[in-house]
Formats: C-alpha cells, sequence, structure tokens
C-alpha cells in the first residue's frame, strides 16, 4: 500500500493539516476520517450529486475527487455553508415547498441550486430542470424543488426595495 | 377516573373558519430543517466504540456450485478482523422460508443468511470479511480462493414451467412457486355475446427501487446482557426485532431496532435480507458491533427487484361501450427464493384482486402464475401489483375504446363504478367501501382543459406534430387490516399505537408506532395530536423509530401511516384531552363540562376565555400531589391503537392523464404535462400529500420511460450501476398538477386513506396510452415497458 501523504487544506474556513492514504475520496475523507457526514455517498461514481461539496467556491462531486487534490484548496460542506447563512432564502423555499422528503440528496440539491443562482439568476423553469439534472432525487419527482429555486430566482430579479 | 371519551369527539375539520385548525392545512414539516442543513442522521453517519465493517463476498455467477478453498491470504491482509462463511452463522440463525398460510399452495425452499454451498442469483452474498474499516473489507475481498462451478441458469420466466428448462430447486420438482385463479364464472359467454373482444399482451420490465440511501444496518450486541440492538434504515422496526429474536432465539424484549432517518425506502427498506441477518449474527459472534452498508452495485444486485410481468389481456365490450367482461393471464419472474416475510407472491395476487378494479363488468377471470429464476428476488416495491394490473387495465380500455371510436374519457364515465352505489364488491371479490370515480374525472377533465387539449393536438398534427392524451383510471388498496399479513401467519402487526404524554411544561411527547422516510409522517401526526388535545403544535414532539420506545406497530408499508397511525394518534389525542379536563376540574374546582382545553390553555368552555396554562395544570399534577384532594389521580400519559376491520382495506382511487410529445423521426418521447386528481379521502396536509402523489408519479414513469434491470442470457445484470439503470432526473420530467376529491373512510374517526402509493399505479397506464394516442395516425402501438426510443422506431417500422 502505498504511503500516507500530508495534505493542508481549509475546510469550512478551518485550517488544517491531514495525513491521507493517495487513493482516499474526497468524500471518504470528509466523512470518515473527519467525521464531517453531511456529504452523503449513494452512486459512488459521479452521476448522483449527493455528495456535492465546494472546492474554491466551486461544486464538485467528492466521489469524484480524491483528498489529496483538496491539497491547497478551500473546501465546503452544506454544514458549514448553510451556517454562514448564505443559502437562508433558498432553504426556507426548500421548506416551503417542501421540496426534500428523506434528506438524503437535499444537501447536494441545495449547494447545486446556490450555484444556479450565482451562475445562472435569469434562468428559465426549463433550465432549472436542465441545471438540476446532475443531482438525482427518488422522493420529490422535483416538481416542489423546481418550484422552490425558481421562487428564489424570481426574489433576486425583484428590485432590493419590494423585496423587502 | 372516569374516562368519558365520548364527549371529547369534537369535528375532525371544524366549520368554523376562523378557529385554528391544523387537520386539512399545508403545514410546513418542522422535520425537515434537519435535512435543509444536512444535519440528519443515517445509518452510515452512526458509529460506535469498537466498531467493525463487514463487506459480503457475492455471487459472480446466476447459479453456481461453490466451495471457500483458502481464506488465508485474505485474513492475513491489514485490518482484517474475521472470515465467516454461511456454515458457521448458521450455527446461530435459523433459516426461514417465505410463504404465506393465505396465499395457498405457495412454496419456497429455506434460505440462509449466506449461501451455503450453492448460490442461486448473482448478488447473492457466500462470505462475510470484516476488517477493521470498509476499504481493509474491500482489499482482503478479491484474496479469498473459491472454487465456482457453474450450473444451468434458468434466466426467462416465459419457459421457467418448460418441461426442458432446469428446475432451480429439484425438492420443489418444478419452477413453480405460486398459482392461483379467479373466476366469476361466465366469461367465454360474455365474450362470445360481446360486440368486440380486444386482446393486447404487455410486458413491464424488472426495476428496482434506486433508494438514494443504500440498505445499511449497524448491529450492536452486548455480551454480558444479551441484548440486540440493530440500527436499521428500515420501514418496520417492529417486524425486525420480531425476526431477530426468532431467528436469534432471543427474548423479544432483548432485540431493540431503531430506525432514524431513512434516505428513501420505497418498500424497499420494508423486507428482510439474507445479509441483514449475517450483520447482526457477525456482531453476536464478534462481540462488538458490526456495520454494513450496501455499495451501488451490490444495492443493484441485491435489493428487492420488482414488476417484472407479462400480461395477456382480454376485454369483452358492448358497441355502446359498456365492459362486459376482462379476462387477464399474469406471469411474472422473482428470482429463486420468496422474500422473507412478506414473500414474493404478493404482488401479483395483487394484480389479479386489483385489475379492471374501477369497472363495474360482472364478469372476470384472472390466472396467475409466480416463477422462479436465477435473477435478484423480487418483492414489494411501492405500488405492489397496482402498476401492472392498472397498466394492463387501461391499455385494454383505451384500446378497445379506439376501436369502438368512444372518446376514451367518455369510455371511462360508461364503465366506472358510480359515486352513489357503496358499498359494493368488485367483480375480482374486492370489498369497497366508498369511491369518487365519476366526481375525480369530471375534475380531471376541467383541470387539464381536455376539449381545448383535443383541439391542440389536432391542430399540430397538421403540422406533423405527433401529442397524445393518455388515460389512467385507477384504485389503490390502503390501510389493510390483518388480511394482508396476519391471516397468513406473518408477525407484522395489523394494529398500531400512539403514546401522548402531557410534559410539566405543558408540551406534548408523542410516540408512533408508524415512523417516517420523508413522507411528513411525523407532521400529520402533529397536526393531529395538536388538534385532539387544544395545543399549538410547536407543542407536539413526535417520536418514532424505537422498538423500546414506540408502541408495538406494523411500521411505514401499504399506504397506512396516516389512515392507521393517524387514528391512532387521534384517539390518544381525545383520551389525554378528556383526562386533562378531568384533572383541570379538580384544581379548578369546577365541572368538567364549562371546561375544554384549546391553545394551550384550560379554557371555559362557552366563552374560550383562558383560564389555567396547561404548564400550570402539569406542574401541579407533577410537582404538587400534595396539595391535591386525595382521589385526585391525573393521567397525563394515555396510549390508545387502531386497526382496520370491517373491510378487509381502504381503496382509494384516482384517475391520472399524460400529454406527451413523439418524436416519430428519432422515438424520442417528450412527456409535456402531467395531471392527476386522486381521492385518499381526508387530506391532513394537502402539501405533503400532493408531494406523496408527484414523488410516487415519478417513480412509476420511470419504470415506463427508463427503468430496468438488464440480464444477459446468463442471468448476469448488466446494467447495475446509476449510470447505466436510468432513473427520472429533472429535465425529463413534466410538472405534474395534483386535485384532490374527498371521500372520507367512515372505517375511522379521522377518514383519512393512503396517499403514499397510488401516484406509481396511474403512469404505465396514461403514458403508455398518450404515446400510442400519439402513434395512432400510423397504426403503430406500443405495449412493452420501459418504452424505450428503440421500441417506438420498431413499432414504427423503421428499425
Amino acid at each position: 500500500m502505498a504511503e500516507s501523504i500530508q495534505i493542508k487544506t481549509r475546510i469550512n474556513g478551518v485550517e488544517g493539516s491531514y495525513r491521507v492514504e493517495p487513493r482516499l475520496h474526497l468524500v471518504d475523507f470528509l466523512r470518515d476520517q473527519l467525521e464531517l457526514k453531511t456529504a452523503r455517498v449513494s452512486c459512488e461514481h459521479g452521476v448522483c450529486g449527493a455528495c456535492t461539496v465546494r472546492l474554491d467556491g466551486e461544486i464538485i462531486r467528492g466521489c469524484l475527487y480524491l483528498a489529496a487534490q483538496a491539497d491547497g484548496h478551500d473546501i465546503e460542506t452544506i454544514d458549514g455553508v448553510s451556517d454562514t447563512g448564505e443559502l437562508r432564502e433558498l432553504q426556507r423555499a426548500f421548506h416551503d415547498k417542501n421540496a426534500a422528503q428523506c434528506g438524503f440528496c437535499t444537501p447536494g440539491m441545495l449547494l447545486t441550486a446556490a450555484a444556479l443562482l450565482r451562475e445562472k439568476p435569469h434562468a428559465t423553469r426549463e433550465q432549472v430542470r436542465e441545471y438540476i439534472s446532475g443531482n438525482y432525487c427518488r422522493c420529490t419527482g422535483y416538481h416542489a424543488i423546481v418550484d422552490a429555486v425558481c421562487e428564489v430566482l424570481e426574489q433576486q430579479r425583484q428590485p432590493r426595495a419590494i423585496r423587502a | 377516573m372516569q374516562a368519558t371519551v365520548k364527549e371529547e369527539t369534537r369535528p375532525i375539520v371544524k366549520q368554523d373558519k376562523d378557529s385554528r385548525q391544523y387537520v386539512g392545512s399545508s403545514v410546513n414539516r418542522p422535520n425537515m430543517r434537519r435535512h435543509l442543513e444536512g444535519r440528519g442522521c443515517y445509518v452510515d453517519d452512526i458509529s460506535l466504540p469498537r466498531l467493525v465493517h463487514v463487506v459480503y463476498l457475492r455471487s459472480p455467477y446466476a447459479h453456481a456450485r461453490f466451495s471457500i478453498v483458502d481464506v488465508s491470504r485474505a485474513k492475513a491482509m491489514p485490518g482484517v478482523v474475521a472470515i465467516v462463511d454461511g456454515r458457521e452463522i448458521a450455527t446461530i440463525c435459523t433459516p426461514w422460508v417465505a410463504t404465506l398460510a393465505h396465499l395457498e399452495g405457495m412454496r419456497s425452499p429455506p434460505e440462509y443468511p449466506l449461501a451455503l454451498d450453492r448460490a442461486c442469483w448473482q448478488g447473492e452474498p457466500v462470505l462475510a470479511i470484516v476488517a477493521l474499516t470498509r476499504h481493509q473489507a474491500e482489499d482482503a475481498l478479491p484474496m479469498v480462493e473459491i472454487d465456482w462451478h457453474e450450473l444451468p441458469v434458468v434466466d426467462n420466466m416465459e419457459t421457467a414451467l418448460a418441461p426442458e428448462t432446469p428446475v432451480i430447486h429439484p425438492e420443489l420438482g418444478d419452477n413453480l412457486c405460486f398459482t392461483k385463479k379467479i373466476d366469476t364464472g361466465g366469461v367465454e359467454q360474455a365474450m362470445a355475446e360481446a360486440d368486440l373482444v380486444v386482446e393486447e399482451t404487455y410486458r413491464f420490465g424488472r426495476v428496482t427501487g434506486v433508494t438514494m440511501e443504500p440498505r445499511s444496518l449497524l448491529a450492536d450486541y452486548q455480551p454480558a446482557e444479551s441484548h440486540l440492538t440493530v440500527y436499521q434504515s428500515h420501514q418496520a422496526p417492529h417486524m425486525m426485532q420480531d425476526l431477530y429474536a426468532r431467528h436469534f432465539d432471543l427474548p423479544e424484549n432483548s432485540v431493540r431496532v431503531i430506525c432514524r432517518d431513512v434516505g428513501g425506502a420505497f418498500g424497499l427498506k420494508v423486507h428482510s435480507y439474507p445479509d441483514d441477518f449475517a450483520t447482526v449474527a457477525l456482531s453476536i459472534l464478534l462481540k462488538r458491533p458490526v456495520k454494513f452498508v450496501a455499495d451501488r452495485l451490490e444495492s443493484f444486485a441485491s435489493d428487492i427487484h420488482a414488476r417484472e410481468h407479462v400480461v395477456k389481456a382480454r376485454i369483452g365490450v358492448k358497441s355502446s361501450g359498456e365492459i362486459v367482461a376482462f379476462d387477464f393471464d399474469d406471469l411474472t419472474g422473482v428470482g429463486p427464493y420468496s422474500v422473507y416475510p412478506r414473500t414474493s407472491a404478493i404482488e401479483g395476487n395483487q394484480v389479479l384482486s386489483i385489475a379492471g378494479g374501477p369497472y363495474k363488468h360482472k364478469y372476470y377471470r384472472a390466472k396467475l402464475d409466480v416463477v422462479f429464476q436465477n435473477k435478484s428476488p423480487t418483492s414489494q416495491y411501492r405500488g405492489v401489483g397496482h402498476p401492472i394490473a392498472c397498466g394492463a387495465t387501461e391499455g385494454i380500455v383505451e384500446l378497445a375504446a379506439q376501436r369502438l371510436g368512444i372518446d376514451p374519457l367518455k369510455m371511462r364515465l360508461i364503465n366506472v363504478m358510480p359515486d352513489d352505489g357503496y358499498p359494493c364488491v368488485g367483480a375480482s371479490g374486492i370489498k369497497i367501501e366508498g369511491l369518487s370515480h365519476q366526481k375525480s374525472i369530471a375534475k380531471l377533465e376541467e383541470m387539464m382543459n381536455y376539449q381545448a387539449l383535443r383541439k391542440e393536438q389536432a391542430e399540430l398534427r397538421k403540422q406533423n406534430i405527433h401529442r397524445g392524451i393518455g388515460f389512467a383510471v385507477l384504485v389503490e388498496l390502503t390501510n389493510p387490516s390483518a388480511a394482508f399479513y396476519g391471516v397468513g401467519g406473518a408477525r407484522i402487526s395489523a394494529l398500531d399505537g400512539a403514546s401522548l404524554r402531557l410534559e410539566p411544561t405543558g408540551v406534548v411527547t408523542c410516540h408512533v408506532g408508524v415512523g417516517e422516510q420523508g413522507q411528513g409522517t411525523e407532521t400529520i401526526f402533529a397536526q393531529i395530536a395538536a388538534d385532539a388535545i387544544g395545543v399549538e403544535i410547536g407543542q407536539v414532539k413526535i417520536v418514532t423509530g424505537d422498538t423500546e420506545a414506540t408502541p408495538y406497530g406494523g411500521g411505514t408499508w401499504a399506504s397506512r401511516g396516516a389512515g392507521i397511525g393517524g387514528e391512532a394518534v387521534l384517539q390518544a389525542g381525545r383520551a389525554l384531552r378528556s383526562n386533562i379536563r378531568d384533572f383541570a376540574a379538580i384544581v379548578l374546582k369546577q365541572d368538567r363540562s364549562e371546561l375544554d382545553v384549546a391553545d394551550g390553555f384550560i379554557v371555559d368552555s362557552s366563552t374560550g376565555a383562558h383560564l389555567m396554562p396547561l404548564a400550570e395544570v402539569a406542574r401541579q399534577a407533577y410537582f404538587r400531589p400534595d396539595i391535591l384532594p386525595a382521589d385526585a389521580r391525573p393521567e397525563l400519559m394515555v396510549t390508545r391503537h387502531a386497526a382496520q376491520r370491517g373491510f378487509p382495506f381502504t381503496f382509494t382511487n384516482g384517475i391520472q392523464a399524460s400529454y406527451v410529445e413523439v418524436d416519430v423521426e428519432t422515438g424520442f418521447v417528450k412527456l409535456l404535462d402531467h395531471w392527476c386528481v386522486e381521492d385518499c379521502g381526508r387530506v391532513i396536509n394537502p402539501k405533503l400529500v400532493d408531494e406523496q402523489i408527484r414523488g410516487a408519479i415519478v417513480q412509476g414513469i420511470g419504470g415506463v420511460m427508463l427503468e430496468e434491470c438488464l440480464y444477459d442470457e446468463n442471468g448476469l445484470l448488466r446494467n447495475g450501476s446509476m449510470a447505466d439503470y436510468l432513473v427520472p432526473m429533472a429535465f425529463e420530467m413534466p410538472d405534474i398538477h395534483v386535485a384532490h376529491v374527498e371521500t372520507p373512510t367512515k372505517t375511522s374517526e379521522l377518514g383519512a386513506k393512503g396517499a403514499g402509493e397510488a401516484g406509481t399505479a396511474g403512469p404505465p397506464g396514461a403514458v403508455m396510452n398518450a404515446i400510442n394516442d400519439a402513434l395512432a395516425p400510423f397504426s403503430a402501438r406500443v405495449a412493452s415497458q420501459p418504452i424505450t426510443p428503440e421500441k417506438i422506431l420498431r413499432a414504427l417500422g423503421t428499425v
């Protein structure tokens, strides 16, 4: 077995130095080594989006990245992002629309939705459906998730005065 | 203290618009908050001291004898704790035979946690490798040396009963698991006298549930006390408690099953699996906690599959459109063993009961053959038989309408059971309490703006755009009595209980036997409890999913959570309120008739004025019994139970419509819109019901358009990954419009019927009919699901 290697990474704002096996996936590193359980493992090969986390602010699949690739980078998980308040509007809309059931896909779905809000502020309903298609949900049938994301997009597009 | 429950009976839905009422309103789910921060707790998130991890070596062949030659190299790998075979596990765990007495003549051979010397499907577990980490166990697995001797494979269910086909279990004589017939008599004569007889064969592909969270279990055996705790991602904790107790010979109350967050279940997690027992056995043998989490490939190969059916359907109709007779012949392949303890024959059995279910025909004949084959075992998956029964029925009804030149919606109106004709018994023998087919059809027609849609379709056809509209009327069996399992000898509770406790600060804790897998079960229980007691919903905490804490119960399946669990909560809530009034009468020295409970207060029953907060009532009860009269006995915790009686099941009904566009050049189908009107009786939370319906419809659409477990002729699964097994993605799915008709069941005071599964029953009929409607100008039809572009192009004669 290859020797473990040293990485430095900032996770949810906290810098740390860790020894990891070269083959260790990022999501397994977070879940098993750091006990950060909020990214989920489902398909294990980059299809379903349940393990979505952020690397330097961009959403990535924790099951397709190695822990070693996090060396020198910022990693954020849903609980960390949640604590910053950045997801507040999305979380409220998801709650109101009942856009989550079992909750297993929800961390990945929210982080993907947050990326959409940033990248495509003028997305149509069709474009929302397309954008979140890399995140599987087996419970909701997607309708409520699309409703929730569209509602926040719509809010974002309102002038500030009206939003208040 | 006298319990005077009767006078506590206030209406479920208040007439007074100003009064606060939780039942019937779209309350948000309080228990969703943790999921919105990713802070749920699934089995794989749980860790215990001295925890070890197991991986199972599974058969790479569909049918093979094996002998384990050498495990020494594997044992020497880093971190390996133990390697255990089926024979060792069989010394502490008894095998099972998954049959039910009321499924007469059903057969299945004994099955063990790990195969002993023969594997009967690709994916059957044969050896356990336990290590300190999952990675270490996986590293050791390929070091095991096993001799495999391949045996003849039975993969095609359509030839499973042929004399030349090998018999999987020689002791059974043939590959027949179960067979059944229903015959009213008179079918042939009715067909002979019909103006038109139409036949078609419908094929339904084998699918699986694909829960986002794989099956997972953590077994923690405490040898000093012979106590077993199992954390499991499951729908029926008490059922598993019973199974572990019996098969490991432990006292029932020495087994505790805990179900925390469950990442999707859909029936896939209502069964026991061989590796469940093996993991528990390992914890007992090793005297330490053992975790098993299926990886995705083994999920595809070892989770239950469902719905591999071929149904030959025949219908006799008058030229008026009147259906005179149905005749169905259903064949299904269920793998090599019936799944324990619910069996693998219920799905087919339900097809026979449900086919033709919405209609008032008199003559009915149906035959079922359930056969063994060397593929993954099948069993109950959301909707259980309904998608098959409804798909075949609605396919043949719409085909008959087309041949007669009758509008398909009118065809349904001619034939559905009338809304004023209940209770009644359907031709298949199902007892129906009360449905609303006519009202539902009328509502759907209006909701989808049917006539305008037909016009649009006709206009677009002129432009060579081929759109189709399809319908499916359905009935759904919910709220089962003991008729489902209990009468067949399975120890699966038909009774469920709720325990409600007024706490010293005036809040209420409510323990219920039915648990949650994301449906919103806990939320509706809180709604019901808050109304029944007279407190704010925020004062009610629901606890589920722990056999040591909650009342005994059946759990979540057959859409019984709201109807049966909810009724128990309602009755317990009313009883607690009665007890609170009795005690408040002593504290306030007033007659109890002058007192009521509302908004968390004892109130004047005539004016509604707040007299005393519940916190003060409870404070006196718990902390100052010394100042109370000697005969005051505050009973601030009550338990009530509920079960379905009178009717074997409570049927619900609904109608779905699908609007599609078929690209006749490529065979691709765009789902444009989907509508559903359903009647689940009392709607406790409209938003949550809508979301159950939508999610179920999309799972149904998955089977119609995308999903299929594909096997080669050697019985090997060809698409065991999420990249290869296609489940619906957001961009492929339509918006889904849901509306309700409410016909509360009189079998309970709550009036709720089930809502979680019915959605799956509609798409096989509605979407297939819509595609066939679009293909009608080409005289092409599809009747094999999933309806892939290839099948459409073949139907069109393009390929």
